[in-house]
Protein backbone atom coordinates (compact mmCIF):
# COMPACT_ATOMS: atom_id res chain seq x y z
CA UNK A 1 0.00 0.00 0.00
CA UNK A 2 2.67 2.29 0.90
CA UNK A 3 4.24 1.84 -2.41
CA UNK A 4 1.35 2.17 -4.16
CA UNK A 5 1.06 6.02 -2.60
CA UNK A 6 4.43 6.39 -3.13
CA UNK A 7 3.91 5.78 -6.72
CA UNK A 8 0.55 8.03 -6.70
CA UNK A 9 2.83 11.21 -5.02
CA UNK A 10 5.79 11.13 -6.96
CA UNK A 11 3.61 10.93 -10.25
CA UNK A 12 1.25 13.88 -9.30
CA UNK A 13 3.80 16.24 -7.88
CA UNK A 14 7.77 15.24 -7.29
CA UNK A 15 8.08 13.44 -10.85
CA UNK A 16 5.11 15.77 -12.07
CA UNK A 17 5.04 14.32 -16.13
CA UNK A 18 5.03 18.06 -17.30
CA UNK A 19 6.98 20.17 -15.10
CA UNK A 20 10.45 17.47 -14.29
CA UNK A 21 9.67 14.66 -17.29
CA UNK A 22 8.63 17.16 -20.08
CA UNK A 23 6.44 14.86 -21.44
CA UNK A 24 3.33 15.57 -23.34
CA UNK A 25 4.48 19.26 -23.93
CA UNK A 26 2.34 19.80 -26.92
CA UNK A 27 -0.79 19.58 -25.82
CA UNK A 28 -0.01 21.53 -22.48
CA UNK A 29 0.95 24.47 -24.77
CA UNK A 30 -1.75 23.59 -27.39
CA UNK A 31 -4.84 23.72 -25.51
CA UNK A 32 -4.24 25.56 -22.49
CA UNK A 33 -5.70 28.62 -23.42
CA UNK A 34 -9.00 28.47 -21.66
CA UNK A 35 -9.52 26.05 -18.61
CA UNK A 36 -12.62 24.66 -20.05
CA UNK A 37 -10.59 22.59 -22.30
CA UNK A 38 -7.67 22.54 -20.73
CA UNK A 39 -9.88 20.35 -17.95
CA UNK A 40 -11.46 18.62 -20.95
CA UNK A 41 -7.64 17.40 -22.10
CA UNK A 42 -6.74 16.72 -18.72
CA UNK A 43 -9.77 14.35 -18.32
CA UNK A 44 -9.18 12.73 -21.04
CA UNK A 45 -5.06 12.30 -20.76
CA UNK A 46 -5.55 11.06 -17.20
CA UNK A 47 -8.48 8.10 -18.97
CA UNK A 48 -6.36 7.27 -21.77
CA UNK A 49 -2.90 7.14 -19.44
CA UNK A 50 -4.84 4.28 -16.97
CA UNK A 51 -6.23 2.67 -19.79
CA UNK A 52 -2.94 2.37 -22.00
CA UNK A 53 -0.68 1.33 -18.76
CA UNK A 54 -2.85 -1.66 -18.11
CA UNK A 55 -2.95 -3.02 -21.75
CA UNK A 56 0.54 -2.19 -22.73
CA UNK A 57 1.85 -3.89 -19.58
CA UNK A 58 -0.37 -7.29 -20.52
CA UNK A 59 1.26 -6.80 -23.60
CA UNK A 60 4.72 -6.55 -22.53
CA UNK A 61 4.73 -8.78 -19.70
CA UNK A 62 2.68 -11.92 -21.80
CA UNK A 63 3.91 -11.11 -25.46
CA UNK A 64 6.73 -9.48 -25.53
CA UNK A 65 9.08 -10.58 -22.46
CA UNK A 66 8.38 -14.46 -23.54
CA UNK A 67 9.33 -13.62 -26.63
CA UNK A 68 12.50 -11.59 -25.89
CA UNK A 69 10.99 -9.05 -27.86
CA UNK A 70 11.77 -6.25 -25.49
CA UNK A 71 12.93 -3.97 -28.56
CA UNK A 72 10.16 -3.41 -30.43
CA UNK A 73 8.45 -1.97 -26.85
CA UNK A 74 7.98 1.34 -28.52
CA UNK A 75 6.36 0.23 -31.96
CA UNK A 76 4.60 -2.61 -30.17
CA UNK A 77 3.39 0.33 -27.61
CA UNK A 78 2.13 2.95 -29.86
CA UNK A 79 0.23 0.29 -31.78
CA UNK A 80 -1.53 -0.33 -28.52
CA UNK A 81 -2.34 2.76 -27.84
CA UNK A 82 -3.68 3.74 -31.33
CA UNK A 83 -5.58 0.86 -31.74
CA UNK A 84 -6.80 1.04 -28.23
CA UNK A 85 -7.79 5.35 -27.89
CA UNK A 86 -9.79 4.44 -31.58
CA UNK A 87 -11.53 1.75 -30.05
CA UNK A 88 -12.01 3.92 -26.85
CA UNK A 89 -13.30 6.21 -29.32
CA UNK A 90 -16.03 4.52 -30.77
CA UNK A 91 -17.29 2.66 -27.52
CA UNK A 92 -17.75 5.81 -25.74
CA UNK A 93 -19.61 7.15 -29.03
CA UNK A 94 -22.16 4.45 -28.16
CA UNK A 95 -22.67 3.49 -25.08
CA UNK A 96 -21.70 7.24 -22.95
CA UNK A 97 -22.47 10.08 -25.61
CA UNK A 98 -21.94 12.32 -22.59
CA UNK A 99 -18.52 11.62 -22.24
CA UNK A 100 -18.22 11.16 -25.46
CA UNK A 101 -19.34 14.77 -25.86
CA UNK A 102 -17.64 15.83 -23.11
CA UNK A 103 -14.04 14.73 -24.18
CA UNK A 104 -14.54 15.58 -27.78
CA UNK A 105 -11.62 15.69 -29.91
CA UNK A 106 -9.42 15.76 -27.53
CA UNK A 107 -9.13 11.79 -27.20
CA UNK A 108 -8.21 11.54 -30.80
CA UNK A 109 -5.70 13.81 -30.68
CA UNK A 110 -4.25 12.22 -27.53
CA UNK A 111 -2.89 9.15 -29.44
CA UNK A 112 -0.16 11.16 -30.77
CA UNK A 113 0.48 12.32 -27.12
CA UNK A 114 3.95 11.65 -25.86
CA UNK A 115 2.89 11.36 -21.77
CA UNK A 116 0.68 8.37 -22.90
CA UNK A 117 3.81 6.71 -24.58
CA UNK A 118 6.04 8.05 -21.93
CA UNK A 119 4.52 6.33 -19.32
CA UNK A 120 3.94 2.99 -20.63
CA UNK A 121 8.09 2.58 -21.54
CA UNK A 122 7.80 4.31 -17.67
CA UNK A 123 6.23 1.18 -16.28
CA UNK A 124 8.44 -1.30 -18.26
CA UNK A 125 11.51 0.55 -16.95
CA UNK A 126 10.60 0.92 -12.86
CA UNK A 127 9.45 -2.47 -13.30
CA UNK A 128 6.27 -2.17 -11.97
CA UNK A 129 3.43 -4.58 -11.69
CA UNK A 130 0.13 -4.54 -13.09
CA UNK A 131 -1.68 -2.71 -10.35
CA UNK A 132 1.45 -0.27 -9.56
CA UNK A 133 1.36 0.23 -13.52
CA UNK A 134 -2.19 1.32 -13.75
CA UNK A 135 -1.52 3.58 -10.92
CA UNK A 136 1.04 4.84 -12.27
CA UNK A 137 -0.97 5.36 -15.19
CA UNK A 138 -3.79 7.32 -13.67
CA UNK A 139 -1.94 9.16 -11.22
CA UNK A 140 0.52 10.78 -13.73
CA UNK A 141 -2.97 11.44 -15.82
CA UNK A 142 -3.80 13.25 -12.90
CA UNK A 143 -0.52 15.27 -12.67
CA UNK A 144 -1.09 16.37 -16.14
CA UNK A 145 -4.21 17.54 -15.37
CA UNK A 146 -3.16 19.34 -12.41
CA UNK A 147 -0.13 20.94 -14.60
CA UNK A 148 -2.58 22.03 -17.31
CA UNK A 149 -5.17 23.37 -15.23
CA UNK A 150 -2.69 25.72 -13.45
CA UNK A 151 -1.36 26.52 -16.65
CA UNK A 152 -4.67 27.74 -18.35
CA UNK A 153 -5.61 29.87 -15.34
CA UNK A 154 -2.21 31.20 -15.11
CA UNK A 155 -2.70 32.25 -19.24
CA UNK A 156 -5.97 33.35 -19.09
CA UNK A 157 -4.57 35.76 -17.02
CA UNK A 158 -1.50 37.12 -19.21
CA UNK A 159 -4.07 38.01 -21.96
CA UNK A 160 -4.67 40.56 -20.19
CA UNK A 161 -1.16 41.30 -18.52
CA UNK A 162 0.46 43.85 -20.28
CA UNK A 163 4.27 42.30 -21.34
CA UNK A 164 7.32 43.87 -23.58
CA UNK A 165 5.81 43.44 -27.40
CA UNK A 166 8.69 41.27 -27.81
CA UNK A 167 6.74 38.64 -24.82
CA UNK A 168 3.64 39.09 -26.28
CA UNK A 169 1.63 35.49 -26.45
CA UNK A 170 3.51 32.29 -26.89
CA UNK A 171 6.79 33.61 -25.44
CA UNK A 172 5.32 35.05 -22.22
CA UNK A 173 3.51 31.54 -21.99
CA UNK A 174 6.78 29.31 -22.30
CA UNK A 175 8.18 31.67 -19.76
CA UNK A 176 5.66 30.73 -17.52
CA UNK A 177 5.76 27.30 -18.04
CA UNK A 178 9.63 27.86 -17.15
CA UNK A 179 8.39 29.39 -14.10
CA UNK A 180 5.60 27.06 -12.87
CA UNK A 181 8.75 24.34 -13.60
CA UNK A 182 10.76 25.79 -11.33
CA UNK A 183 8.23 26.00 -8.75
CA UNK A 184 7.55 22.42 -9.11
CA UNK A 185 11.13 21.34 -8.51
CA UNK A 186 10.57 22.18 -4.96
CA UNK A 187 8.98 18.96 -4.30
CA UNK A 188 11.99 17.18 -6.21
CA UNK A 189 13.44 14.88 -3.13
CA UNK A 190 9.80 15.12 -1.66
CA UNK A 191 9.76 11.11 -0.13
CA UNK A 192 6.86 10.85 2.35
CA UNK A 193 6.18 7.49 1.96
CA UNK A 194 9.83 6.13 2.58
CA UNK B 1 14.89 -15.95 -36.09
CA UNK B 2 14.61 -13.31 -33.59
CA UNK B 3 13.60 -10.87 -36.47
CA UNK B 4 10.80 -13.40 -37.88
CA UNK B 5 9.16 -13.37 -33.97
CA UNK B 6 9.30 -9.89 -34.27
CA UNK B 7 7.54 -9.56 -37.75
CA UNK B 8 4.90 -12.31 -36.94
CA UNK B 9 4.10 -10.71 -34.06
CA UNK B 10 3.69 -7.10 -34.99
CA UNK B 11 2.28 -8.56 -37.83
CA UNK B 12 -0.80 -10.17 -36.28
CA UNK B 13 -0.98 -7.57 -32.97
CA UNK B 14 -1.81 -5.21 -35.82
CA UNK B 15 -3.99 -7.75 -37.68
CA UNK B 16 -5.95 -8.44 -34.51
CA UNK B 17 -6.43 -4.78 -33.80
CA UNK B 18 -7.70 -3.94 -37.25
CA UNK B 19 -9.93 -6.79 -37.44
CA UNK B 20 -11.36 -5.43 -33.54
CA UNK B 21 -11.64 -2.00 -34.55
CA UNK B 22 -12.95 -2.55 -38.00
CA UNK B 23 -16.25 -5.17 -36.17
CA UNK B 24 -16.11 -1.98 -32.98
CA UNK B 25 -16.90 0.29 -36.42
CA UNK B 26 -19.80 -1.99 -37.36
CA UNK B 27 -20.94 -2.62 -33.63
CA UNK B 28 -20.61 0.78 -32.19
CA UNK B 29 -21.47 2.77 -35.38
CA UNK B 30 -23.54 5.57 -34.29
CA UNK B 31 -25.83 6.70 -37.13
CA UNK B 32 -25.67 10.13 -37.93
CA UNK B 33 -27.29 11.87 -40.32
CA UNK B 34 -25.40 12.61 -43.75
CA UNK B 35 -27.50 15.83 -44.07
CA UNK B 36 -25.89 16.88 -40.64
CA UNK B 37 -22.77 18.54 -41.97
CA UNK B 38 -24.11 19.33 -45.06
CA UNK B 39 -26.68 21.98 -43.25
CA UNK B 40 -23.61 22.98 -41.20
CA UNK B 41 -21.64 23.82 -44.33
CA UNK B 42 -24.51 25.72 -45.32
CA UNK B 43 -24.47 27.94 -42.65
CA UNK B 44 -22.39 30.78 -42.69
CA UNK B 45 -20.34 29.38 -39.74
CA UNK B 46 -19.98 32.84 -37.62
CA UNK B 47 -21.38 30.85 -34.32
CA UNK B 48 -22.66 34.39 -33.96
CA UNK B 49 -25.68 32.61 -31.20
CA UNK B 50 -28.16 35.00 -33.53
CA UNK B 51 -30.56 32.06 -34.37
CA UNK B 52 -30.91 31.32 -30.27
CA UNK B 53 -28.52 28.61 -30.27
CA UNK B 54 -25.55 27.18 -29.02
CA UNK B 55 -23.68 27.94 -32.13
CA UNK B 56 -24.15 26.69 -36.21
CA UNK B 57 -23.43 23.22 -35.79
CA UNK B 58 -26.56 22.92 -32.78
CA UNK B 59 -28.56 25.38 -34.97
CA UNK B 60 -27.94 22.56 -37.83
CA UNK B 61 -29.07 20.14 -35.29
CA UNK B 62 -31.86 21.74 -33.99
CA UNK B 63 -33.04 22.72 -38.27
CA UNK B 64 -32.61 18.37 -38.74
CA UNK B 65 -34.62 17.30 -35.69
CA UNK B 66 -37.77 20.15 -37.06
CA UNK B 67 -37.44 22.18 -34.28
CA UNK B 68 -36.23 25.05 -36.01
CA UNK B 69 -37.03 26.43 -39.43
CA UNK B 70 -34.95 26.27 -42.51
CA UNK B 71 -34.68 29.63 -42.57
CA UNK B 72 -33.40 29.59 -38.56
CA UNK B 73 -30.25 31.65 -39.38
CA UNK B 74 -30.81 35.39 -39.58
CA UNK B 75 -27.52 36.19 -40.86
CA UNK B 76 -27.40 33.37 -43.94
CA UNK B 77 -30.53 35.17 -45.08
CA UNK B 78 -32.13 33.81 -48.11
CA UNK B 79 -29.17 32.26 -49.87
CA UNK B 80 -28.34 29.61 -47.13
CA UNK B 81 -32.06 29.10 -46.41
CA UNK B 82 -32.22 27.70 -50.23
CA UNK B 83 -29.43 25.86 -49.55
CA UNK B 84 -30.97 24.19 -46.31
CA UNK B 85 -34.17 23.89 -47.87
CA UNK B 86 -32.84 21.90 -51.01
CA UNK B 87 -30.42 19.68 -48.77
CA UNK B 88 -34.27 18.90 -46.50
CA UNK B 89 -35.69 19.12 -49.46
CA UNK B 90 -38.96 21.41 -48.20
CA UNK B 91 -39.91 25.07 -49.41
CA UNK B 92 -37.91 27.63 -47.80
CA UNK B 93 -40.70 30.08 -46.94
CA UNK B 94 -39.48 33.87 -47.43
CA UNK B 95 -37.52 35.15 -44.66
CA UNK B 96 -38.03 39.34 -45.10
CA UNK B 97 -34.71 40.79 -44.42
CA UNK B 98 -35.12 42.52 -41.17
CA UNK B 99 -32.22 45.05 -40.09
CA UNK B 100 -31.82 46.22 -36.75
CA UNK B 101 -32.78 50.10 -36.00
CA UNK B 102 -31.92 53.08 -33.27
CA UNK B 103 -35.57 54.11 -31.80
CA UNK B 104 -33.60 57.34 -31.13
CA UNK B 105 -32.50 60.29 -33.09
CA UNK B 106 -31.96 62.68 -29.96
CA UNK B 107 -27.72 63.02 -29.63
CA UNK B 108 -27.45 66.06 -29.23
CA UNK B 109 -30.55 67.56 -29.88
CA UNK B 110 -31.16 65.92 -26.30
CA UNK B 111 -30.75 67.75 -23.42
CA UNK B 112 -28.17 66.49 -20.84
CA UNK B 113 -28.15 67.33 -17.23
CA UNK B 114 -24.41 66.78 -16.53
CA UNK B 115 -21.32 65.67 -18.23
CA UNK B 116 -20.43 61.93 -17.73
CA UNK B 117 -16.86 61.36 -17.50
CA UNK B 118 -16.90 57.78 -16.27
CA UNK B 119 -16.23 54.66 -17.90
CA UNK B 120 -17.03 54.94 -22.01
CA UNK B 121 -20.17 52.53 -21.63
CA UNK B 122 -23.91 52.59 -21.74
CA UNK B 123 -24.33 50.29 -19.00
CA UNK B 124 -21.74 52.03 -16.58
CA UNK B 125 -23.29 55.49 -17.67
CA UNK B 126 -27.15 54.54 -16.52
CA UNK B 127 -25.76 53.66 -12.99
CA UNK B 128 -24.61 57.12 -12.74
CA UNK B 129 -27.48 59.13 -11.66
CA UNK B 130 -30.00 57.18 -14.08
CA UNK B 131 -27.54 58.56 -17.09
CA UNK B 132 -26.54 61.81 -18.41
CA UNK B 133 -29.52 62.55 -20.32
CA UNK B 134 -32.69 64.54 -19.51
CA UNK B 135 -34.58 61.75 -21.54
CA UNK B 136 -34.49 58.70 -19.61
CA UNK B 137 -35.43 56.37 -22.87
CA UNK B 138 -32.93 58.21 -25.28
CA UNK B 139 -29.32 56.64 -26.58
CA UNK B 140 -26.56 57.69 -24.54
CA UNK B 141 -23.88 57.13 -27.06
CA UNK B 142 -21.35 55.49 -25.29
CA UNK B 143 -20.94 52.57 -28.03
CA UNK B 144 -22.31 49.42 -26.13
CA UNK B 145 -23.92 48.33 -29.22
CA UNK B 146 -20.95 49.12 -31.44
CA UNK B 147 -18.83 46.74 -29.31
CA UNK B 148 -21.58 44.39 -29.15
CA UNK B 149 -22.00 44.12 -32.86
CA UNK B 150 -19.61 41.30 -34.37
CA UNK B 151 -20.32 42.85 -38.35
CA UNK B 152 -19.16 46.26 -38.06
CA UNK B 153 -22.84 47.46 -38.59
CA UNK B 154 -23.24 49.68 -35.75
CA UNK B 155 -21.73 53.29 -35.39
CA UNK B 156 -22.09 55.99 -33.52
CA UNK B 157 -23.65 58.71 -35.87
CA UNK B 158 -22.20 62.31 -36.52
CA UNK B 159 -25.27 63.43 -33.66
CA UNK B 160 -23.79 61.05 -31.15
CA UNK B 161 -26.57 58.54 -31.44
CA UNK B 162 -26.16 55.13 -32.64
CA UNK B 163 -27.08 53.98 -36.07
CA UNK B 164 -26.98 51.17 -37.98
CA UNK B 165 -25.61 50.32 -41.06
CA UNK B 166 -28.48 48.05 -43.17
CA UNK B 167 -26.06 46.27 -45.87
CA UNK B 168 -23.89 45.12 -42.84
CA UNK B 169 -26.66 44.27 -40.41
CA UNK B 170 -27.38 40.85 -40.30
CA UNK B 171 -30.08 40.84 -37.71
CA UNK B 172 -28.47 38.66 -35.21
CA UNK B 173 -29.64 41.27 -32.41
CA UNK B 174 -26.84 41.19 -30.44
CA UNK B 175 -26.53 45.05 -29.96
CA UNK B 176 -30.16 44.75 -28.39
CA UNK B 177 -29.00 42.75 -25.73
CA UNK B 178 -26.05 45.16 -24.69
CA UNK B 179 -28.55 48.42 -25.12
CA UNK B 180 -29.55 49.14 -21.33
CA UNK B 181 -32.15 51.41 -23.06
CA UNK B 182 -33.84 48.31 -25.03
CA UNK B 183 -33.90 50.69 -28.31
CA UNK B 184 -33.02 48.76 -30.41
CA UNK B 185 -35.36 46.62 -32.58
CA UNK B 186 -35.55 44.53 -35.66
CA UNK B 187 -37.85 46.36 -38.40
CA UNK B 188 -38.04 45.29 -42.65
CA UNK B 189 -35.54 46.89 -44.57
CA UNK B 190 -37.37 47.73 -47.26
CA UNK B 191 -39.71 49.86 -44.91
CA UNK B 192 -37.95 53.03 -45.10
CA UNK B 193 -39.84 54.94 -42.32
CA UNK B 194 -39.10 54.29 -38.72
CA UNK B 195 -40.24 56.39 -35.81
CA UNK B 196 -36.67 57.86 -34.40
CA UNK B 197 -37.86 57.92 -30.77
CA UNK B 198 -39.09 55.71 -27.57
CA UNK B 199 -39.93 58.60 -25.60
CA UNK B 200 -43.13 57.36 -23.74
CA UNK B 201 -43.56 60.76 -21.91
CA UNK B 202 -46.34 62.75 -23.34
CA UNK B 203 -46.46 66.40 -24.30
CA UNK B 204 -44.65 68.75 -22.68
CA UNK B 205 -42.46 66.13 -20.74
CA UNK B 206 -41.18 64.92 -23.98
CA UNK B 207 -41.15 68.02 -25.70
CA UNK B 208 -38.88 69.85 -22.82
CA UNK B 209 -36.00 66.94 -23.05
CA UNK B 210 -35.10 66.70 -26.37
CA UNK B 211 -36.20 68.69 -29.58
CA UNK B 212 -36.71 65.21 -31.51
CA UNK B 213 -38.86 63.86 -28.79
CA UNK B 214 -42.31 62.13 -30.25
CA UNK B 215 -44.66 63.74 -28.00
CA UNK B 216 -47.87 61.61 -29.08
CA UNK B 217 -49.82 64.55 -30.69
CA UNK B 218 -51.17 61.19 -32.73
CA UNK B 219 -51.37 63.74 -35.86
CA UNK B 220 -49.42 61.13 -38.03
CA UNK B 221 -52.04 58.12 -36.63
CA UNK B 222 -54.39 60.92 -38.17
CA UNK B 223 -52.42 61.83 -41.72
CA UNK B 224 -52.45 58.20 -42.34
CA UNK B 225 -54.21 56.70 -45.12
CA UNK B 226 -53.77 52.73 -44.54
CA UNK B 227 -54.12 52.55 -40.91
CA UNK B 228 -50.69 51.94 -39.84
CA UNK B 229 -48.97 54.11 -37.32
CA UNK B 230 -50.49 54.72 -34.25
CA UNK B 231 -49.28 56.41 -30.49
CA UNK B 232 -49.07 53.43 -28.39
CA UNK B 233 -47.54 54.60 -24.54
CA UNK B 234 -47.36 57.77 -25.52
CA UNK B 235 -44.95 57.27 -28.26
CA UNK B 236 -45.73 56.75 -32.27
CA UNK B 237 -45.46 52.97 -33.04
CA UNK B 238 -45.80 51.89 -36.90
CA UNK B 239 -47.32 48.61 -37.64
CA UNK B 240 -44.88 47.19 -40.85
CA UNK B 241 -47.44 44.92 -42.47
CA UNK B 242 -49.86 48.05 -43.41
CA UNK B 243 -46.94 50.66 -44.10
CA UNK B 244 -46.64 51.59 -47.74
CA UNK B 245 -43.43 53.74 -47.39
CA UNK B 246 -45.90 56.52 -48.60
CA UNK B 247 -43.68 59.15 -45.84
CA UNK B 248 -46.66 61.00 -45.44
CA UNK B 249 -46.61 60.58 -41.41
CA UNK B 250 -42.86 62.48 -41.80
CA UNK B 251 -44.23 65.46 -43.07
CA UNK B 252 -46.58 66.14 -40.45
CA UNK B 253 -44.93 65.11 -37.60
CA UNK B 254 -44.31 68.23 -35.27
CA UNK B 255 -41.09 66.82 -33.96
CA UNK B 256 -39.41 65.60 -37.10
CA UNK B 257 -39.38 62.19 -35.09
CA UNK B 258 -39.76 60.22 -38.14
CA UNK B 259 -37.12 58.93 -40.16
CA UNK B 260 -36.40 59.85 -42.87
CA UNK B 261 -37.14 63.59 -41.98
CA UNK B 262 -39.16 65.70 -43.96
CA UNK B 263 -37.04 68.47 -45.30
CA UNK B 264 -39.10 72.40 -44.35
CA UNK B 265 -39.98 72.46 -48.15
CA UNK B 266 -41.28 69.34 -48.49
CA UNK B 267 -43.78 70.37 -45.29
CA UNK B 268 -44.56 73.13 -47.17
CA UNK B 269 -45.38 71.83 -49.91
CA UNK B 270 -47.56 68.78 -48.58
CA UNK B 271 -49.46 71.52 -46.72
CA UNK B 272 -49.91 73.62 -49.99
CA UNK B 273 -51.50 70.67 -51.66
CA UNK B 274 -52.77 69.88 -48.65
CA UNK B 275 -54.76 73.45 -48.40
CA UNK B 276 -55.63 73.45 -51.91
CA UNK B 277 -57.84 69.87 -51.28
CA UNK B 278 -59.26 71.67 -48.58
CA UNK B 279 -60.31 74.33 -50.57
CA UNK B 280 -61.37 72.58 -53.39
CA UNK B 281 -63.68 70.02 -51.16
CA UNK B 282 -64.91 73.27 -49.55
CA UNK B 283 -66.03 74.92 -52.88
CA UNK B 284 -67.23 71.41 -54.24
CA UNK B 285 -69.35 71.05 -51.50
CA UNK B 286 -70.93 74.99 -51.66
CA UNK B 287 -71.56 74.01 -55.30
CA UNK B 288 -73.26 70.84 -54.28
CA UNK B 289 -76.85 72.32 -52.97
CA UNK B 290 -76.76 74.98 -55.42
CA UNK B 291 -76.87 72.34 -58.26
Amino acid sequence: MKEIFSIALGAILVNNFIFSQFLGICPFMGVSKKVDTAVGMGVAVTFVMGLASAFTWLANEFLLVPLKLEYMQTVAFILIIAALVQFVEMFLQKSLPALYTALGIYLPLITTNCAVLGVALLNVQNGYNFIESVVYGITGGLGFLLAIVLFASIRERTVFADPPKAFEGFPIALVTAGLMALAFMGFSGANVFG
Amino acid sequence: MNIVYAILVLGILGGIFGLILAVASIVFAVKTDPRLPEIVEALPGANCGGCGFAGCSDCASHILDGSAPVNACPVGGANSADKIAAIMGVEAGSSEKQVAFVRCNGGTNAKKRFEYRGVQDCISATKVAAGPLDCSFGCLGFGSCVTACKFGAMSIGPNGCAVVDPEKCTDCMACATACPRKLIVSVPAAKKVRVACNNKDKGKAAMSVCANSCIGCGLCEKECKKDAIHVENGVAVIDYAKCVNCKLCTKVCPRDAILPQATAEEKEKYKAIKKAQAEKAKAAAEAAPNA
